[in-house]
């Protein structure tokens, strides 16, 4: 059959994936080679100013670049093996199974924001519980939120608490979904829990490990509204993350053009990043 | 005869004292916000709206979160709706979003509020987006009784751009029970062999804070501290910087900026003046409350009002909340100016001059405007106009979280505030603070200057590292000076200049 008029049904998807994707990365690139700001609210074309100033002049972008990084990392690595922890739990015959499923999906099904208020309030370092709690038992008040270091454990903890149970979901998806024969293979063989799970779970739920992983790594990425309201990005720069530095310089300083160079060098850091840690992930943990 | 003739002359005489008390309870019935005063006569008051009609009209608002400036914009949009029949849309915003929540639609040509509630620094950008304030309000009564330097900030070359709603400086705040304690004095006085009182430098509220921080001073169970401060970066921090540095860098003597130096627009803020003042507030990190540095507006408002500190220096709402009936420190607060400095630096000389200084701040304070391209004009500015008559104003001065502060003539009269059941004294101390920073002749007023949000910022973030250990004080005000040649840069040094010499004019008392 010669249907002469069949890609015009490709159009709808077309012009939605041209008016949500294409059309914003075209016009972000755009508004990156303007000098759009409060005082000049014009789409200018001031060349490469804005990418000269973004890598010769601008330590602070870098410096919360980096710090996202660790604070990506670590808190999907925790979520990671926290969540598996939870999944082999559940996944085996316990007492009130389903109970235990839901009670840790709970964190993550609350809103973000409010709970990181609940935190900081929890945080607080003269007002809160915990200080409260811990100088009960003699422990001087901790400053969660005011020293540099701390402040980017307590971020940690937050984003921990509230995402590890995405990581558990997928993860017990996957235990769900494995076939049962490699099991009882190993339980012919004699294999012990822990072998077991070493030669036989961990290799079987690679392939959905790295998944969860990704997915989570890209999520942690954009890590915003729990630096935002929990520490502002202080104490000084200490929490400030990529994406709360242009929402910074985009939405509070209004320096549009600039926050754009912002927006779009980070896009392409981190395509060409997050496909390398797929690469190595796979490499690593999926043996042929 | 005589006796009937005297009756109704009294009669007549009660009916006409009393016709405005009967006039008053009539609104205050129906509005018990104004209560304490009932509806005051005016060209905006409760009667005059009534008989405007707004039905089928539609007032849309932006205006700060709940409850500081959001609840008072909130309650009386409903109390307009009431009256005139509008339906008044009220959006509330986070602080830090204001800005950029009406400069998104005002650069894309739009208007989806036709009012607008932001900061008085913000004049410069938005002043082109917002419509003049029509003559009528202009010279209207209520108007006429708004202090100079108020109108002055609303205003930009003698237009107003925003309508008068509040009024802010900076203030020190000081628990009276423990400064005016004989005890106290007399062990300050053995323990450190200098006078317990109200401090009259910077140096002297950090030593006196330092002294009273971490232990339970006024006998409740719980530790107290020194002082507490507004630290946290992009919560208004940068407000507070200026505060201290104000008496260290603010010389009379060397007129023509205090940002900048107007002539070469060269950045002044990490001369010696500013470098003191940072390092003095780094030493305050060590004596305010756990958490302190990253304290915001709120969390100093509750923590001095809540009797957690001995000073406190900021805007008033700390003050009110603290003076407030169900306050745990109510009528213990007192009220001064700023403190000052044994020396003050001179760009001109290039060395201190010794001496006392001191510099009150007209700190920015919330401002609102009608947007250019509004339909509903005449309606939006009947509103603003309503929001701050006579008899919202004193009921609103009076509610600490509302944020609606003394910009008023009648605001610095000590009867106000012991009508509402303050003490006559600290009445009294408060006025006279406000009244002798109005009179003040070396004053400094806020940036306001085309990127005024990039400058403050730059110096916000400076300023925490410092606070935060990440930078001396001199390696973070050289870093933030040179953030504000690159913002000069980008921005133009002439139009920075053009901008900023009005401030410098109000500043050097030539307008």
């Amino acid at each position: 059959m010669n249907f002469k008029h069949k890609y015009v049904f490709l159009f709808p998807g077309l012009f939605v994936l041209i008016g949500i994707l294409i059309f914003p990365i075209i016009f972000t690139i755009r508004l990156s080679l303007s000098g759009w700001n409060s005082y000049t609210p014009e789409m200018n074309f001031i060349g490469i100013t804005n990418y000269i100033r973004l890598f010769t002049d601008d330590p602070r972008f870098w410096e919360s670049f980096f710090r996202l990084s660790f604070l990506s990392v670590t808190t999907v690595i925790l979520q990671y093996i926290i969540g598996f922890a939870l999944a082999l739990i559940v996944w085996r015959e316990i007492k009130f199974k389903r109970f235990f499923r839901v009670i840790f999906l709970i964190p993550m099904m609350t809103t973000p924001v409010i709970m990181t208020v609940i935190w900081r309030t929890f945080f607080h370092e003269s007002l809160g519980p915990v200080n409260d709690l811990l100088g009960n038992l003699g422990v001087e008040p901790i400053l969660w939120l005011s020293d540099p270091v701390i402040a980017k454990f307590t971020v940690i903890i937050v984003e921990v608490w509230q995402w590890t149970p995405f990581m558990f979901l997928l993860l017990l998806a996957g235990l769900l979904s494995l076939p049962k024969e490699p099991f009882l293979a190993a339980a012919i063989d004699g294999a012990s829990p822990f072998r077991k799970f070493v030669y036989v779970t961990f290799p079987l739920m690679a392939p959905i490990s790295i998944g969860a992983i990704i997915i989570r790594l890209i999520e942690a990425s954009k890590i915003m509204d729990t630096v935002f309201v929990l520490t502002s990005g202080g104490p000084g720069t200490a929490t400030e993350t990529s994406s709360f530095y242009i929402y910074i310089k985009g939405l509070r300083e209004f320096q549009m053009g600039y926050a754009a160079t912002l927006s779009f060098t980070y896009l392409v850091i981190m395509i060409i990043s997050l496909t390398i840690i797929a690469k190595v992930l796979t490499k690593l943990m999926i043996k042929e | 005869m005589k006796t009937i003739k005297t009756y109704v002359v009294a009669l007549i005489s009660a009916l006409l004292v009393l016709s405005p008390v009967a006039y008053a309870d009539k609104w205050s019935d129906q509005f018990p916000h104004i209560k304490a005063t009932g509806d005051i006569p005016g060209e905006c008051s409760y009667e005059s709206m009534s008989k405007k009609n707004y039905k089928g009209k539609t007032l849309k608002i932006n205006t700060h979160a709940v409850p500081v400036m959001g609840e008072p914009t909130a309650l009386h949009a409903e109390q307009f709706a009431k009256l005139t029949g509008a339906k008044v849309d009220v959006t509330h915003t986070p602080a830090g979003d204001l800005y950029a929540k009406a400069m998104v639609p005002f650069q894309a040509g739009q208007a989806p509020y036709d009012i607008v509630f932001g900061f008085s620094n913000f004049i410069n950008d938005w002043k082109r987006y917002l419509e003049p304030v029509p003559k009528k309000y202009v010279e209207m009564k209520q108007m006429q009784d708004v202090t100079p330097s108020h109108i002055g900030i609303a205003s930009w070359d003698g237009v107003m751009y925003q309508f008068p709603v509040d009024g802010d400086r900076h203030y020190l705040k000081y628990r009276k029970d423990v400064i005016d304690n004989p005890e106290y004095q007399k062990k300050y006085k053995a323990d450190t062999g200098k006078e317990l009182r109200v401090p009259q430098t910077w140096k002297e509220y950090g030593e006196m804070a330092a002294y009273f921080n971490g232990w339970d001073w006024d006998g409740d169970g719980e530790k107290e501290y020194g002082s507490a401060e507004v630290m946290k970066k992009d919560d208004l921090m940068y407000a507070a910087f200026y505060s201290r540095s104000a008496a260290y860098s603010k010389n009379p003597k060397t007129p023509g900026g205090f940002f900048f130096d107007l002539k070469t627009m060269k950045p002044l803020i990490n001369n010696p003046g500013f470098v003191e003042a940072l390092t003095d507030w780094v030493a305050a990190t060590k004596y305010v409350p756990p958490g302190g540095i990253n304290f915001g507006l709120g969390d100093e408002i509750g923590s001095f009002g809540g009797g957690q500190t001995l000073f406190s220096f900021s805007w008033d709402d700390a003050f009110v909340a603290a003076m407030q009936p169900d306050s745990p420190i109510n009528n213990k607060v007192g009220a001064a100016q700023l403190p000052g400095a044994m020396k003050v630096w001179n760009r001109s000389t290039n060395s201190w001059d010794e001496g006392f200084n001191q510099a009150p701040f007209f700190v920015w304070g919330w401002a609102v405007g009608v947007a250019k391209k509004s339909k509903e004009k005449e309606m939006a500015f009947d509103y603003l106009c309503f929001f701050a008559n006579e008899a919202n104003h004193q009921a609103d001065i009076g509610i600490g979280r509302f944020g609606v502060n003394p910009f008023r003539n009648d605001d610095f009269k000590a009867d106000v505030w012991t009508q509402i059941g303050w003490d006559k004294d600290i009445a009294q101390s408060y006025v006279d603070t406000l009244a002798q920073m109005e009179d003040s002749k070396n004053r400094v007023f806020p940036l306001r200057v085309p990127g005024t949000f990039e400058f403050n910022a730059a110096l916000a973030t400076a300023a925490a590292k410092a606070l935060a250990g990440q930078l001396s004080p001199q390696a973070a005000l050289d870093e933030a000076a040179k953030q504000w040649e690159d913002i000069l840069n980008r921005v133009g040094k002439d139009n920075v200049r053009a901008a900023y010499s009005v401030g410098v004019a109000m500043e050097d008392n030539k307008l």
